[in-house]
């Protein structure tokens, strides 16, 4: 039998024997993708003789990007609790159009006309949340029906055309930049972006001495120091490289700060929250969550709630970007999400997954996207590769997962 | 030991580095049952599927020589082929089919892609009454229950012209009626000439149908005699299996029972879909501080029902009854209600109902009691694995760390798992359903000790159990059901096999 194969002879009360760290497993999965990851920036650099992370080319990269990688942060969580979400990319459009509408023909300011949004992706997500939660309607079902409900909303709404004409306080959260409050330094180069990727590095580094710190202290598993000195060195060299690059363009995009916000936001909800303990417990066996006590009604209810508010954000985001709204806005952007995910690592059948997997898988279909276009591969081809990918990305770690034995 | 049938030789197999199979080896005479026992984890399932090929010829060491050729199988097909066929503990039919479509699945009768419905149901017919079922061969699966179903398996064997029949735990999900008829029918196959392999943990069964028991421990076989040996018994093949005598199946407990604590009165549940059956009849009970408390029934009496009902109402419609505990009324509509009253619930199935498999030991033991490591609503990690530690070591939980992932342990692990989860809710009852379902002696051994320690702290504690030795032997009070009603109450003193049998049959009249 091979379930013995982790046990050890049994030991005497006493001092753990414990020295494999927790989580291992999890971390050298997300390693995997992010060494993807790493390799494709890589061809693609050399391929585009060096074109690819060309400071500009940078900032579209997480300018083009944001919308889907917002809408993956929300997406991982819905797929860990085993359920899909189809809806987002009308919920993109929908939300853009009364955001639009707000602002040119409501009257509303720009920062309301935000609000609203967040507030009608969020009944949105209720709407199909109460479905799929209190009524037992498979999400693929009811989102299926929401992508078809929601895209037809922006249609009726958008009967004019495209809005276009969107305030510049709006179009900044898609397309603008922080201001360069700190000045210039080094030929040009905006400090402001310069300190917050050092502040960032910081963070990071002491996070890391602190997490090792409190297991010291409690004399619990942690991983040889090496790997977190090496990790934290690529970690920061990362960092640094990119905001050298972004300060000599325009500076540090607005959206880049709310997607390190949610980052980081989400990750904490996910491995530290009751909440995010939930979702995976729901995804890894909802018998036997339901049978802990776990309300998993609400949990499903709020999953959705939230997944609609990062949908709203999502479009918010691709509107400002587009600086228009227009019914054709969001489309397949579900999918992209969805494939985002599951190239982070996601489980199908649910209990697997990360947001910072996420974010990679996202990066990795962003990369792919900017490199096949900076050498002029027609858009058909682009997408049948893209496909390739995803397919490829989920086969490996499947192929992977049978090789460890299970 | 000319008319061997099967010889296995020397069989190494390794994860990763870790042997599961060191050197094992196994005759099986022609037409005879062969038992394999051993503790969970000894390696006996892993035997098994090197023998039918799901680990593929090459794939491990030594060498299997099967009605005197060598084998080499590349899949379980190949070994099927040669009349080998594997019933595995956890069936595997598709419940939307009938049981002739089952019965021939994957060996359609069919004439150019195109099935003969009249030939497969004659067949199935005739399959059927080989095997003593007496159902209609159209009848859907999910309607049979898992007695039948195991016998639909057992047709589904004989179809394929099967010569060496392995039954993994046959009997493990039955109840005694169904397993008797199991047994009969085993001795009836071999009568056929059919070559019968038998994994099992019951002892009794063993004795009365094995001629030969191959004891393997540790990935070796310990040792092979024929049971009728003047000194084949069972406490020989215990001793072998755990590698010491086991002189006492319960540890020794001085009860220390104090006031009435938990009482359920008129408790009555309709059956989910059925909603016109009545699963829980009029139900009451009472359970005082200290006291371990059996529950007596035979398989479908509603004695899981009636447990889970109570648990949270995590079964059945239109329940009614009151529950009080230490005096006073309590409620518990919802599992959260219950948990926060004091009741815990460890279920039979700890795979489907008790444990997420994919996540670690941690995570786990946390999952009931989440709230009590967290503040405003973050979960404490830090806290947590220091908990899972100490349940880990005082439950004796043999894994290297409590980062082990929960599916990878052997049962009585799983089983220390669930216990260490509910225990981490501070419950003053437990129901505890099946505690040493599929586990091996040693581990029930200390199972029986974690519910001895937990009656010593004072808390009530409701053990349901499917053998009666064992809710002998543990419990201080037993009552019995059947078809949802408490049909006796019996004290430890005058509990025998034979009067819990008595109110377990006691129909309605």
């Amino acid at each position: 039998m091979s379930n013995t194969a982790t046990e050890a002879p049994s030991e005497p009360t006493g001092k753990a024997p414990v020295k494999s760290p927790r989580k291992l497993r999890i971390d050298l999965r997300q390693y995997g993708i992010l060494a993807a990851l790493a390799i494709i920036i890589v061809l693609f650099q050399i391929l585009t003789n060096g074109r690819l992370l060309m400071p500009g080319n940078i900032n579209n990269l997480i300018q083009q990007n944001s919308y889907v990688l917002i809408l993956a942060i929300g997406m991982v969580i819905v797929i860990i609790a085993g359920h899909i979400d189809l809806s987002v990319g009308s919920v993109v459009a929908l939300v853009g159009a009364v955001a639009a509408l707000a602002m040119n023909s409501w009257g509303m300011p720009w920062w309301a006309a935000v609000i609203l949004a967040l507030v009608v992706g969020a009944v949105i997500g209720a709407w199909q949340g109460f479905w799929v939660a209190f009524v037992g309607i498979p999400a693929f079902i009811v989102t299926l029906a929401g992508m078809l409900i929601f895209r037809g909303l922006t249609l009726v709404l958008l009967t004019g055309g495209t809005i276009s004409g969107l305030p510049d306080e709006f179009t900044a959260i898609g397309a603008g930049w922080i201001p360069p409050f700190l000045g210039e330094a080094l030929d040009g180069r905006d400090v402001l972006t310069l300190v917050l990727g050092l502040l960032a590095s910081a963070g990071f580094v002491i996070q890391q001495i602190r997490t090792r710190s409190t297991l010291k202290k409690l004399d619990l598993p942690r991983e040889p120091a090496v790997s977190t000195i090496i990790k934290s060195a690529i970690l920061v060299i990362a960092i640094m490289a990119l905001a050298w690059q972004l300060s000599g363009y325009s500076g540090t995009p607005i959206i880049l700060i709310i997607l390190a916000v949610l980052i980081l936001l989400y990750t904490f909800i996910l491995n530290r929250s009751v909440f995010g303990r939930h979702v995976y417990a729901m995804g890894g066996n909802l018998f036997a969550a339901q049978m802990s006590g776990v309300k998993t009604k609400w949990i499903n209810f709020a999953i959705f709630v939230n997944m609609g508010v990062l949908a709203g954000l999502a479009g918010v985001v691709a509107t400002a970007r587009a600086g228009s709204a227009v019914a054709s806005a969001g489309q397949n952007y579900e999918l992209d999400a969805i494939a985002a995910v599951f190239i982070g690592g996601a489980a199908v059948q649910g209990g697997v997954g990360t947001v910072v997997g996420a974010v990679i898988g996202g990066l990795v279909m962003g990369v792919l996207n900017m490199g096949l276009s900076i050498l002029s591969v027609d858009a058909a081809w682009q997408q049948a590769i893209k496909g390739l990918v995803l397919l490829l990305a989920v086969a490996f770690d499947i192929i992977n997962k049978r090789r460890s034995g299970r | 030991m000319s008319n061997a049938i099967l010889w296995m030789r020397d069989i190494t197999k390794d994860f990763n580095g870790v042997k599961a199979l060191d050197g094992v080896s196994i005759v099986v005479e022609r037409g005879e049952v062969h038992a394999i026992c051993g503790e969970n984890g000894a390696g006996k399932s892993t035997l098994m599927k090197v023998l039918s090929g799901v680990y593929p010829h090459g794939s491990f060491g030594g060498s299997i020589e099967f009605e005197g050729h060598p084998t080499a199988y590349r899949s379980i097909n190949d070994s099927e082929h040669d009349g080998i066929v594997i019933i595995h503990q956890e069936l595997a039919l598709s419940p939307y089919l009938s049981i002739a479509e089952n019965i021939f699945l994957g060996n359609e009768n069919a004439k150019r892609g195109i099935i003969d419905w009249n030939k497969t149901n004659r067949e199935a017919a005739t399959l059927l009454a080989r095997v003593g079922l007496n159902e209609n061969p159209a009848t859907p699966v999910l309607e049979l229950g898992v007695g039948k179903q195991q016998l639909v398996e057992i047709a589904k064997a004989l179809s394929k012209r099967v010569k060496l029949l392995i039954l993994d735990e046959p009997t493990a999900a039955l109840n005694d009626d169904d397993s008797e008829h199991l047994l009969t029918l085993i001795n009836h196959l071999r009568e056929q000439g059919i070559t019968c392999i038998i994994i099992s943990h019951k002892l009794k069964e063993i004795r009365k149908i094995a001629d030969t028991v191959t004891i393997i421990r540790d990935g070796k076989t310990i040792e092979s005699f024929s049971m009728k040996e003047d000194d084949a018994s069972e406490a020989r093949i215990i001793r072998s299996m755990v590698g010491r005598p086991l002189d006492n199946q319960f540890p020794p407990r001085t009860p220390d029972i104090g006031e009435e604590y938990f009482r359920v009165e008129n408790w009555n549940a309709y059956h989910p879909v059925d909603t016109e059956r009545k699963i829980v009849d009029d139900a009451s009970f009472t359970v005082k501080a200290g006291e371990i408390v059996g529950f007596a029934g035979l398989m479908g009496a509603g004695r899981t029902e009636l447990a889970m009902s109570i648990f949270g109402r995590s079964y059945g419609i239109n329940i009614s009854g009151k529950v009080f505990k230490a005096g006073k009324e309590i409620q518990a509509r919802t599992v959260s209600e219950a948990i926060q009253n004091g009741l815990a619930y460890a279920t039979e199935d700890r795979k489907k109902y008790g444990l997420n498999l994919i996540a670690d030991i941690a995570e786990n033991i946390s999952a009931a009691g989440l709230d009590k490591l967290a503040k405003g609503g973050v979960v404490d990690r830090n806290k947590e694995t220091k908990v899972a530690e100490e349940y880990r070591a005082s439950m004796n939980i043999k894994t290297p760390s409590v980062s082990a992932i929960v599916g990878k342990l052997s049962g009585g692990n799983q089983q220390k798992v669930v216990l260490s989860k509910w225990m981490f809710t501070g419950p003053d009852v437990l129901i505890l359903d099946e505690p040493t379902r599929g586990i091996d002696v040693g581990a029930k051994y200390e199972i029986y000790g974690i519910i001895n320690e937990l009656a010593a702290q004072g808390k009530a504690v409701i053990v349901i159990s499917s053998e009666l030795p064992e809710l002998i032997g543990l419990s201080d009070r037993i009552y019995t059901i059947s078809e949802g009603r408490i049909t006796g109450e019996v004290a430890k003193a005058e509990a025998t096999q034979e009067t819990l049998m008595h109110y377990m049959t006691a129909g309605r009249d």
